[in-house]
């Protein structure tokens, strides 16, 4: 059997708290920034308008596609990007003028533009504005919600300090995530939305499992120094985060590889966030117990 | 922890057992399906996973429908009927305004008023409607319940001619549902290219019979006559045709609508037969009526406006209209099915073709089997024999998921499938709590009995914080998410359940049962 750690490593993580807050600042003030300078590149789900998924036989010529595309009289510029492969495309437009009548004859005029002859519609999607409206208010709702009951649950279970201490590395993971897709401008729709609260649900899971150990530790020595307590707990379980991380990892890896192009974008998050996730609990939510008051007594 | 009382035990196997048994169906041929299901009890699973459309292939349409129509048109009906309650009573209000949800009918003398007020009490008693006066006004009105009652009333109405129309295109096992308070949701399974069923849904299909008024032109730019009012012709080239606005009859007489041939031009048509009533008003109306020109209207088009040779007393007829044999066709099954309550528009539309669904399938699939295999191999690496057993309750936890989903019939969508093998990935998560726990113990001096009853204990009460916290995302993505990321949710939740009962249960089962068998000296782990 192969040990991922050798038994009764202690590496000093405390030591190292102050470097990983201000890096944490300072990622998440990046993020921030691009999240309100450059702002999300909301996918149709949102943003409304169409997208078409479409598998032609040769390699197109991307350039010559474009400028035809551009040239069929529609509001707004389309976008054509490759999508997996050279032969698949992927074609967004903002939503056109003349409501439901308008969509169709834009989706019409794109496929005749393209033709029939070696082109394969695979996938066409058409979301109004007022759907992308509530569809981006429930998926607030939903964010905000599920970090309410989460909160809700460790104030149950713990104390009010942990809960806070969670909760700022929910906020660290989530900003994280949502500046990452800021600053690579991608497509930021549901799925993303399900990711980000995956990542939420995730990163807690391993917040919790640390938290878990300091609250026992905490019970069992009454004198021992908070920071080589936090030190103790997080290297007891440090195995434990490395072989979840892997596994959940591994598993991710075999979707972003084999998944499908249809995925890629939520994979992608997901993958970011476990390495966010887990390095959050160990550097961010368990060191910041130490500036939350613990009251040992009541543990 | 490593006492496993009998009952116990025998629900554990029992839970396994089942899970297999329903997920079985999924891995047989149709035809040991098909055999199963005729030659087995019924009580034998024989159901699949319920694919989502993004798999099987398939479009989506979410339709909103225009509820300020109904409501203007009831308050059209509002305004008509207190006038005629004012001519009958010989009553001249001093005015008869609209208001957000019904009409203001103002009357300054107070005998006039009451005689009014309680006429159209007595008018509308059986309707909802309310009837209210404030001053020297009188508020007939629809109130919130009456309001929604409408709403309900047209969403349902809506549902029914929308499944009569799409069960005549011969789409199999759509679903239409409400959703919201003026939404439809439309699935249609296997159809890649929704135009034809958008285009029967975008109709409202409201027929009238007109009589033309010969007497004005609408190119004439004094305007016509207030009864009467100008359509545009179908074909787009014909001038705009005067008709009278009073309906003579209407599409809801109709008893049957067909597309055939016309017997002298071969031209495509569609002849229609009206039912009792509508056929004697049809023949009084053609008797009293020849020589002039009747218009056939839909959805305030005029599609055709023939000469009335004779009268025509049979109560069937035909609509010529320079049709193609398919919109014939079209306009007969919109007439069988009845007229929508209200225009549909469509706000959302997905439809994934079949190919993308069968790649994603087989990419989903591929996905399952690698990460599976990449997991099975790290736990055998890390814990040995135990890794073992967390692989077979790993996989055992993988027939639970998909035999839950097909018990459910819950769907399965694309990222579903992601949720499937994310859940592969952190199941084990509570297997290596407690293995790493039974390592500390172990370290710590414990025999290995008591290491391995310590190690479940500690563990435990870690690995049920980390599950419910993980629940509870899934859960509001669940309340909250829409299409997709719902199918997402449910196998995530579905995967957190499932993987508690493998990692707790069939795990330790198996380590107790080894630990009795042999009752080690030492543990390697």
């Amino acid at each position: 059997m192969i040990k991922i750690l050798p038994e009764n490593v202690s590496i000093p993580f405390m030591k190292a708290h102050k470097i990983a807050f201000v890096l944490s600042v300072i990622a998440v003030a990046i993020s921030l920034f691009f999240i309100f300078s450059k702002g999300l590149n909301f996918g149709i789900d949102f943003a409304g308008g169409i997208m078409m998924e479409v598998q032609l036989d040769e390699q197109p010529d991307l350039n010559q596609m474009r400028s035809d595309l551009n040239n069929i009289g529609l509001v707004g510029s389309v976008s054509i990007q490759e999508f997996g492969s050279v032969r698949d495309l992927m074609i967004r437009v903002q939503e056109q003028p003349g409501g439901d009548k308008g969509q169709q004859i834009a989706i019409d005029s794109i496929r005749s533009a393209l033709g029939t002859d070696g082109v394969e519609y695979r996938r066409v999607e058409f979301v109004g504005p007022q759907v992308g409206d509530e569809l981006i208010r429930k998926g607030l709702y939903a964010v905000l919600g599920a970090m309410f009951g989460i909160l809700m649950y460790i104030v149950f279970r713990f104390q009010v300090q942990f809960s806070l201490a969670a909760i700022a590395a929910l906020f660290h993971d989530s900003i994280l995530t949502i500046g990452l897709f800021a600053w690579l401008e991608m497509e930021f729709n549901l799925s993303t939305v399900a990711a980000v609260l995956m990542i939420a649900g995730y990163s807690i899971n391993d917040t919790v499992v640390v938290f878990d150990r300091v609250r026992e530790n905490l019970r069992r020595y009454a004198k021992k120094p908070l920071e080589d307590l936090f030190d103790e707990s997080i290297n007891s379980m440090l195995s434990r985060t490395i072989l979840t991380s892997g596994t959940t990892l591994l598993a991710l890896v075999a979707l972003w590889a084999f998944g499908g192009e249809v995925i890629r974008g939520f994979v992608d998050a997901l993958i970011w966030g476990v390495l966010i996730g887990t390095y959050s609990s160990v550097f961010v939510a368990t060191p910041l117990l130490k500036y939350f008051k613990l009251q040992r007594d009541e543990i | 922890m490593i006492n496993i009382g009998k009952y116990t035990l025998y629900t554990i196997i029992f839970i396994a057992v089942l899970g297999v048994l329903f997920a079985l169906p999924n891995v047989l041929s149709p035809e040991a399906r098909q055999y199963v299901e005729e030659n087995l009890p019924s009580w034998i699973p024989n159901q699949t996973v319920n694919l989502g459309l993004d798999l099987r292939g398939g479009s989506h349409l979410l339709l909103e429908v225009e509820m300020a129509e109904v409501i203007r048109d009831r308050i059209d009906s509002l305004t008509a009927s207190a006038r005629s309650i004012s001519r009958t009573e010989r009553i001249r209000p001093d005015s008869i305004r609209r208001s957000e949800a019904g009409i203001i009918v103002t009357l300054r003398e107070d005998d006039a008023r009451d005689t009014m007020l309680s006429a159209l009490r007595k008018f509308h008693r059986a309707e909802g409607v309310a009837v209210r006066e404030s001053g020297d006004r009188i508020e007939v009105f629809y109130d919130d319940d009456a309001l929604r009652e409408l709403k309900q009333k047209t969403i349902q109405q809506s549902i029914e001619i929308i499944r009569r129309r799409i069960d005549e295109t011969g789409t199999k096992e759509p679903i239409i549902q409400s959703q919201g308070e003026d939404r439809i949701l439309v699935q249609l399974p296997g159809v890649d290219d929704p135009e034809r069923i958008k285009s029967l849904l975008g109709k409202t299909a409201r027929m009238t019979f007109h009589l033309v008024d010969m007497d004005v032109s609408c190119s004439d730019t004094r305007g016509v006559p207030a009864g009467t009012k100008c359509l545009p012709h179908t074909d787009g080239t014909s001038a705009a045709v005067p008709i009278k606005r009073r309906a003579l009859l209407s599409g809801d007489m109709l008893d049957n609508a067909a597309s055939t041939f016309d017997q002298q031009s071969g031209q495509p048509v569609v002849s229609f037969r009206f039912n009792g009533l509508g056929a004697r008003k049809f023949g009084d109306i053609t008797k009293n009526n020849v020589g002039k020109l009747f218009a056939i209207v839909l959805d305030d088009t005029v599609i055709t406006a023939p000469r009335i040779n004779e009268p025509i007393l049979g109560g069937s007829g035909q609509i010529s209209g320079n049709f193609t044999p398919e919109k014939a066709n079209d306009m007969s099954i919109l007439l069988r099915a009845g007229a929508l309550p209200a225009p549909l528009t469509v706000v959302e539309e997905r439809s994934v073709g079949p190919s993308l669904g069968a790649d994603s399938i087989e990419a989903g699939k591929l996905a399952s089997v690698v990460g599976l295999g990449g997991i099975i191999f790290f736990m055998f690496l890390s814990y040995g024999r135990f890794g073992w057993y967390a692989d077979i309750a790993l996989l055992i936890n993988m027939a639970l998921i998909i035999g839950l989903l097909s018990m459910l019939q819950a769907t399965l969508t694309l990222p579903g499938i992601a949720g499937i093998v994310l859940t592969i990935g952190m199941a084990v998560d509570a297997n290596v709590l407690v293995f790493e726990r039974i390592r500390e113990e172990i370290a710590a001096g414990r025999s290995p009995v008591s290491a391995i009853d310590k190690g479940y204990q500690g563990a435990m009460s870690t690995i049920i914080d980390a599950n419910v916290t993980t629940f509870i995302a899934a859960l509001l993505l669940f309340i909250l998410g829409t299409g997709p990321v719902k199918g997402f949710a449910v196998t995530l939740m579905i995967g957190i359940i499932t993987s508690m009962y493998s990692a707790i249960y069939l795990t330790r089962v198996f380590v107790v049962y080894w630990l009795r068998r042999n009752r080690p000296d030492t543990l390697k782990i």
